[in-house]
């Protein structure tokens, strides 16, 4: 655990700017309409900046799309099952869409009666998110700076490189667990990591979670 | 004026180090703010702290002020209710006047810079005189869901041609043909009524004002205005007083010029009357630490609005850690989530319930409030303000693309 990387790990961080796109939804028909036709950037939006954004709450809603069918629509059975959709399970923004395509397709087939529409007022926004991701000053090249950079780096660097970084090359896989296999041929921190969701967890909580992961196998190595 | 360092307890270290790199690549760039006024009003407040925050990060801001006449000002005022939903009465002659202010003021300001933020409507048809090259961002801090047409298309004719446009929440949002980012108002924590207070020094404010702290105290910091409802508050607090221990605290400015609020301030008192442990208190608007005071010492702080813009107050809350709930209208939403960072109600009853259940279950009332607080800090303090500033300037210099990686 001594062992120095030959390509440091270089904490990032994401952030994202708000778009209004106009489009809004009135009932669960208007919703699904917006899902289809909502391009990744408006998907990302309404799932991963969610719970970047009550990363400190507990228990944490899960999507936007969720919460307002849960608490607005009060369709209290499908917002269970948009709730359930684990979308860090999922390898691109593309599947991610039709997983909630097909989870409310599936509900208004079982209940085609008349929606119901919400008051103006209580509608769901469609919104863009314009990415942009910025480097920070931590950078690691063994554990125990590892271990220092985990400790100051803020939680969103965090949700980037757990989550996020499974949308992209090579996917399903978080930098984390990436860069401790490649640089020191550990696959068991990718182990730990992948189980890890952000549902269990606030990110603080994710982080203290890491931090354990890493130090019990610094100590493992020291007993070893 | 404070330095950008000296947010980092409040925003924490990575958002002023965020502010830094971003700031990096916008080195030397000018940002000019138009708006109507230097003193007085939300934007210029702001303004007047973001500015420096913005020159110590290596950015050239500039400020300019349109000028008009007191005819033009009446004009923009029925334009600024209008947009704000109140209907008015607006003749060609006031259009005309409109477009005749802007255009002597074109020439008269100084409108050079690489971006500009035009704020609000009084200045919005300077966009005729943008420089070549240069990027225009109409930076609109009203609510505009019920907006008056006639208003709006004479609006829209000058903002539709602007580089992007701002709001602060996707309610007031409007058909364009620009780009519409929402970028939702914020305190200043360092500011007198957001910093931090000792316990000397709350206490201290109490005792000068005459304000008892034997019994909890729930309060609603707010004019004496009918949609804040404070007859609503107090008819609320009636409710749940057999069963309960508390004193109920409304603040609210003395209402000297306003003859509605002297009006609903008197039946604010007269519902009061008797009632030992409802009181009522004016201050003076200069009272920010009083107010800070009061809020820091309040077991529960209402908002129980009918009708709000995005209701600030509400984040002045909870950012003091309070639970607090508030009428689920305008731009509170954003700010509490219902039952995590806060509680959302929409009647007098639903209002004694959460007043009755905070009281009674302390723990829960006490995560609200530091829910409440951390998402105050993520999302509404003004650091994360200027930083969505930055963000949209990047954007625009950097040709529009979805991502950006710096």
């Amino acid at each position: 655990m001594t062992a120095r990387a030959k390509e440091p790990f270089r904490f990032r961080n994401r952030l994202t700017l708000a778009e209004v796109t106009g489009r809004k939804a009135f009932n669960i028909n208007e919703l699904l309409d917006g899902i289809k036709q909502a391009d990744d950037e408006v998907i990302y939006y309404h799932t991963h900046r969610f719970i970047k954004q009550f990363h400190h709450l507990v228990p944490e809603g899960a999507n936007d799309f969720a919460y307002w069918v849960t608490n607005t629509v009060q369709a209290d059975r499908l917002g269970e099952e948009l709730t359930a959709i684990d979308i860090v399970r999922y390898n691109s923004l593309a599947d991610i869409r039709a997983a909630f395509t097909a989870t409310i397709e599936r509900h208004l087939a079982a209940n085609p009666g008349p929606a119901r529409t919400v008051a103006p007022g209580r509608e769901f926004h469609f919104m863009r998110a314009v990415r942009f991701s910025l480097p920070t000053s931590c950078a690691a090249s063994d554990y125990a700076s590892f271990l220092d950079c985990l400790r100051a780096v803020n939680s969103s660097s965090l949700y980037l490189h757990v989550f996020e970084a499974r949308l992209r090359p090579p996917y399903g896989v978080d930098d984390f667990s990436h860069w401790f296999k490649q640089e020191f041929g550990d696959e068991e921190v990718g182990r730990e990591i992948s189980r890890l969701d952000p549902y269990s967890y606030t990110l603080e909580g994710l982080r203290k979670r890491i931090i354990r992961i890493i130090e019990k196998r610094l100590g493992e190595a020291a007993n070893a | 004026m404070p330095k950008i360092d000296e947010y980092a307890p409040a925003a924490g270290a990575a958002a002023i180090e965020e502010l830094k790199v971003i700031a990096s690549r916008l080195q030397g760039k000018s940002i000019l703010n138009v708006n109507s006024t230097a003193v007085g009003g939300g934007v210029a407040e702001i303004l007047n702290r973001m500015l420096p925050m913005m020159t110590e990060l290596g950015i050239r801001p500039r400020w300019e002020l349109i000028k008009g006449g007191e005819d033009f000002y009446a004009v923009t005022k029925k334009f600024h209710n209008a947009i704000h939903g109140t209907r008015q009465e607006l003749t060609p002659a006031d259009f005309q006047l409109y477009r005749d202010t802007l255009k002597m003021n074109m020439d008269t300001l100084d409108l050079d810079a690489d971006l500009a933020l035009i704020h609000d409507p009084q200045p919005a048809g300077l966009i005729d005189r943008k420089p070549a090259g240069a990027k225009w961002v109409w930076r609109c801090h009203i609510d505009m869901s019920n907006r008056q047409d006639d208003v709006w298309n004479f609006l829209k004719g000058y903002v539709a041609r602007y580089d992007a446009a701002v709001i602060s929440a996707p309610a007031f949002s409007q058909e364009l043909p620009v780009r519409q980012f929402q970028v939702p108002p914020s305190i200043d924590p360092l500011a007198d009524k957001n910093k931090d207070l000792s316990d000397e020094e709350v206490a201290a404010v109490m005792r000068r004002l005459e304000i008892p702290l034997d019994k909890p105290l729930i309060t609603q910091v707010s004019r004496f205005d009918r949609l804040k409802d404070p007859l609503g508050v107090i008819a609320a607090f009636k409710l749940i007083q057999p069963y309960v221990t508390a004193r109920l605290l409304l603040v609210g400015g003395s209402a000297d010029d306003d003859p509605e609020g002297a009006e609903v301030l008197a039946e604010a008192r007269a519902a009061a009357e008797g009632n030992p442990d409802i009181l009522v208190l004016c201050l003076p608007p200069t009272s920010n630490v009083e107010i800070n005071a009061i809020q820091r010492a309040s077991a529960i702080i209402l908002q129980k609005s009918l009708k709000e813009g995005f209701g600030l107050t509400v984040s002045e809350a909870l950012w003091k850690g309070k639970p607090v709930i508030a009428g689920a209208v305008g731009g509170i939403p954003l700010q509490i989530t219902h039952k995590y960072s806060g509680i959302l109600t929409r009647t007098v009853e639903g209002t004694a319930y959460w007043m009755k259940r905070l009281l009674h279950e302390p723990a829960y009332a006490k995560r609200l409030g530091e829910n409440g607080r951390e998402h105050v800090r993520e999302n509404f303090l003004l650091t994360r303000h200027l930083r969505d500033y930055l963000l949209i300037a990047l954007y625009l210099e950097s040709g529009r693309q979805d991502f950006i990686h710096l």
